[in-house]
């Protein structure tokens, strides 16, 4: 609970977006001097090593200061990011990131102002200072210029800037380091002084926050949908609902086609426990299943749940029982393996726990199936456990007064056609087989009017 | 530096967007004909016939503009065709020796590019020259202008100056190139460099100077370094071979385009000569403003017919100034649909600076010109004739602007004469009320007498001639209209031949 809380007050602060934007900079830059580090082991020239350490460091700098700054700007309330904030700022005004920063700076400005010829002849090339000489493109193109005749093609060559360094660039480099000794002493000098400078605190929080910095851009992707997300009330009440919630890789799944993501709401009141679906094959029920799952999942993370409004269970343990592919592997068949998995998941469950039970038993027949899920749901019933349990079973949807029935819906207008919503109330099996009658043509005066007297 | 030859102020657009309406016109005014025969079966001629008769002015300035180009074209053809020469030649030298840049490394982009430049200085060496000889003779202001931006922009030290550009660009000295270091100490930013002391042997002198200079030979069997610093000079290329390569580019579109404006000239050429050699004559027409009501004319012929029969036409001529509304009735075969053919004819060749199939001509331009045949038979047969030919009014309603110009030929004529008649009248009147003007070739009786009972001076009624012997001169004359067609005249020809 404690931790739910820590992580939803961070979460908040999170959605402030300029604060949000700054972090996603920061942990950017992270990335970027964590890449350059990795590329200093791998290299083979001295002075690019050298150069790449340096890189590194401006670019840990930049970070460490661009967040100081950043964290000094937002309006933070959550204790973790407050805590960060205090660290933060003492660290940046400490001398040894200050003598860091000013160092590498130093280096790489008397770095950077270097310029040098190179005289390419066959089989030869000379390196030697540079001497003010022009640009030689900017005078061809002036004499063509009276040419102009409109927008043509772009010749240039697309020039393949990995970060390598070939013998003959790491001897030009070589030839500038003679040309120019002072700055490179300075190079020398600070790799001596800083081989590593990456902060432990620093680099937790980094490591922290891409959890939460990708979880909300996930959350973003979604937000043209114009899909609502809350932060749940979580606790031990039995008593859960969510308002339009959905399924968040559905819906991440729908993000860049045009298709409506569909939300439900569902509710259990005492003494309900179980959540038993029916309805029309390919109607949302898995959907709704998964997304009953998901938002107790997520909210046992910390983190917003798809839905306008929600208060949902602190559970234990999850589990879940989706039908499988048969594994040939396993002689023992698809029922026996079902029961075996059911058996276990009922062994591990405590009452605190939340069960999503997909279509089972729907490879055996009608009456087995009616058999085994009834004994299967006193058990769980009797378990006090939370649950979803979608079935094409229309008898288990009014098994006890524990149990809600939900069914998922077709147009009014059009039988054939799936709304995806899933609303409370009693299973219906007859609208059901009749549509399906319907389509197929076999209703009573179908079938009249097709055998003809 | 531009060509300027079909506007005074921009390229031609050879890829401009036509009329909607412009297969029809091409199929009512038979223009593929003119097309024919100012291509000679030349595709580019043909193209550029077709663009340039399709696309109108909308002023008269440019009109005179491009007359008085024509004017010197057809006075100095052989010169014209001359010039013409010379893009042809650039693309029949570009394809004989595969010049053209294909390459995608900086190094084979700059020296194809050179070979291309070095190419078309040669061409442009000549036409230089032909600017040198002609500039005096010829008296249009687009041709002085283009000639003498000729003599002026390609003067003798400009092409010292490109030449020596072209020299330097062989490198015999090696390249020189600057650079920085960038990132992780990586060079960045090559670029070629002018050496500081131009010719000779600057190579050796930069050895001479105060910087230390470190070099470095690659060991003959080492490939690896040899492409590496094979790739450098390619980096340090790549801009220059760029700015060559669009240099060339740029040249061969000036090429191109002095190409593309000649072209009309030529088709131009093409068909006067064709037509003089049938003695038809040709004039250059006087344009009036949109906003005026002019059309004047003598000997206006059908162009397409004298070119198909290879023989001399008959003209028309009529005084329509300050009409809006001009009916042609009278006999069959009379020459009623050839005189609106000439008419649409002349005023698309009109509207694009051509000359006339006439011995005068004058009219004010239009806004949009439109036909409205009728159609032998409609092969699709999806809808009833009336339907079609009304949906086709209805697709040139909604393109029409005032100021335009109307042709209709025996419209609304697929249902009995009264209904016809009040469905033209309908339109007729409608399309009058927004300054549109009407040519209306018709056998409709009724219509026809409707707008001259009117009797107003806005209106113009041309009759197809009949002789009292039946006989047709197939030129048309003022009158009014008669109530038949002379139809049985026609019958009595096919079926007692001989009888008078």
């Amino acid at each position: 609970m404690e931790t739910i809380r820590y992580r939803q007050q961070a979460l908040r602060d999170l959605q402030e977006e300029t604060w949000l934007a700054d972090v996603k900079t920061f942990a950017e830059r992270m990335v970027l001097a964590r890449r350059y580090l990795a590329l200093v082991e791998k290299l083979d020239f001295d002075l690019h090593k050298k150069g790449w350490l340096l890189e590194a460091a401006l670019m840990y700098c930049e970070a460490v200061e661009g967040l100081n700054h950043a964290l000094g700007a937002a309006p933070l309330h959550s204790r973790g990011f407050l805590a960060l904030r205090e660290y933060v700022a003492s660290y940046a005004r400490s001398q040894v990131f200050k003598s860091l920063y000013e160092e590498a700076r130093k280096v790489k400005a008397g770095l950077a102002v270097l310029k040098y010829s190179i005289i390419i002849q066959a089989g030869r090339f000379s390196v030697r200072k540079y001497d003010g000489e022009t640009d030689y493109s900017v005078e061809v193109e002036k004499t063509f210029e009276k040419f102009k005749q409109g927008a043509v093609k772009d010749y240039r060559v697309e020039i393949y800037e990995g970060s390598g360094m070939n013998h003959i660039e790491a001897k030009i480099l070589e030839f500038v380091a003679r040309l120019y000794p002072e700055p490179f002493a300075a190079l020398d000098r600070f790799c001596e002084r800083h081989p590593a400078f990456i902060d432990e605190t620093i680099r937790a929080f980094d490591r922290e926050v891409q959890f939460y910095v990708a979880y909300l851009e996930y959350l973003d992707s979604l937000k043209h949908k114009g899909l609502p997300f809350c932060f749940p009330e979580v606790g031990a009440s039995r008593e859960v609902f969510a308002r339009e919630t959905f399924d968040l890789a559905l819906a991440g799944s729908f993000s860049f086609s045009s298709k409506p993501v569909i939300c439900n709401d569902f509710e259990l009141r005492e003494p309900e426990r179980v959540i038993v679906e029916t309805g029309p094959n390919q109607g949302g029920k898995t959907t709704f299943a998964r997304a009953f799952g998901q938002v107790h999942f997520l909210a046992s993370l910390g983190l917003l749940v798809p839905g306008r409004k929600a208060r949902l269970f602190l559970f234990d343990r999850m589990f879940t029982h989706f039908e499988r592919e048969e594994d040939i592997r396993n002689l023992s068949g698809k029922l026996q393996d079902d029961l075996l998995r059911i058996h276990a998941i009922l062994n591990s469950a405590t009452s605190r726990s939340i069960l999503v039970m997909n279509e089972i038993f729907s490879s055996t027949t009608l009456k087995d199936a009616l058999f085994l899920s009834r004994e299967i749901m006193t058990r769980l019933l009797a378990l006090d456990a939370l649950g979803v349990w979608v079935t094409f079973i229309d008898e288990m949807a009014s098994f006890s007064e524990k149990t809600v029935s939900m069914v998922s819906t077709v147009s009014p207008e059009n039988s054939a056609e799936r709304t995806f919503r899933i609303i409370r109330k009693p299973a219906d099996g007859l609208a059901y087989a009749l549509s399906l009658a319907e389509k197929h043509r076999l209703t009573y005066e179908h079938i009249k009017e097709r055998i003809q007297p | 530096m531009k060509v300027l030859l079909l506007h005074p102020d921009r390229n031609f657009d050879p890829k401009a967007p036509l009329p909607p309406n412009q297969d029809t016109l091409v199929q009512d005014l038979e223009l593929e004909t003119l097309f024919q025969a100012m291509a000679r079966g030349d595709k580019f001629l043909y193209q550029t016939a077709r663009q340039a008769l399709l696309s109108s002015l909308g002023d008269p300035t440019e009109i005179r503009y491009r007359q008085a180009i024509l004017q010197d074209c057809l006075e100095h053809p052989e010169v014209v065709r001359e010039i013409y020469q010379i893009p042809i030649e650039a693309i029949q030298r570009k394809q004989r020796h595969w010049m053209g840049i294909f390459s995608h490394y900086p190094s084979g982009i700059l020296s194809s590019s050179v070979q291309l430049l070095e190419m078309f200085l040669d061409l442009l060496r000549h036409l230089k020259q032909v600017a040198d000889e002609q500039v005096g003779q010829f008296r249009s202001a687009g041709f002085r202008r283009f000639f003498e931006m000729i003599l002026r922009e390609l003067d003798d030290a400009y092409f010292v100056e490109v030449e020596n550009h072209l020299r330097e660009l062989r490198f015999r000295n090696g390249v020189l190139l600057s650079a920085r270091l960038g990132r992780g100490n990586e060079g960045q930013d090559y670029l070629l460099c002018k050496p500081n002391q131009p010719n000779g042997h600057w190579a050796k002198r930069i050895f001479s100077k105060q910087s230390p200079v470190y070099s470095f030979n690659i060991h003959p069997r080492d490939d690896h370094g040899a492409r590496a610093l094979g790739e450098l000079r390619d980096r340090g290329l790549n801009l220059v071979a760029n700015a060559v390569a669009q240099s060339a580019d740029h040249i061969d579109s000036f090429i191109s385009t002095l190409r593309q404006e000649l072209a009309f000239y030529v088709g131009a050429l093409n068909l006067a000569e064709s037509l003089s050699a049938l003695e038809m004559p040709l004039c250059l027409p006087e344009a009036f403003q949109t906003s005026e009501r002019k059309h004047a004319f003598e000997g206006l012929y059908d162009i397409a017919l004298a070119l198909t029969m290879q023989k001399s036409v008959v003209g028309n001529q009529a005084n329509a100034d300050d009409k809006d509304l001009v009916i042609v009735t009278g006999a069959n075969q009379g020459g009623k649909s050839t005189f609106l053919r000439s008419i649409g004819q002349a005023q698309a060749m009109m509207q694009c600076g051509l000359f006339v199939g006439a011995e005068s001509f004058s009219a004010n331009l239009a806004s949009g010109l439109f036909t409205h045949y009728k159609r032998e038979e409609d092969s699709s047969m999806k809808s009833g004739k009336l339907d079609e030919e009304l949906a086709r009014m209805s697709e040139i309603i909604s393109q029409l602007r005032p100021d335009a110009l109307v042709l209709f030929n025996e419209s609304f004529a697929a249902t009995n004469e009264r209904e016809g008649a009040e469905i033209a009248r309908q339109v007729v009147n409608a399309l009058l009320e927004r300054r549109i003007k009407v040519f209306f070739v018709t056998h409709q009786y009724e219509l026809a007498r409707g707008y001259h009972t009117q009797g107003s001076a806005r209106h113009l009624f041309l009759r197809a001639e009949r002789q009292p012997d039946g006989n047709r001169t197939f030129k048309l004359r003022e009158g009014e209209p008669l109530p038949t067609s002379f139809g049985e005249d026609v019958y009595q020809k096919i079926f007692k031949p001989g009888m008078d």
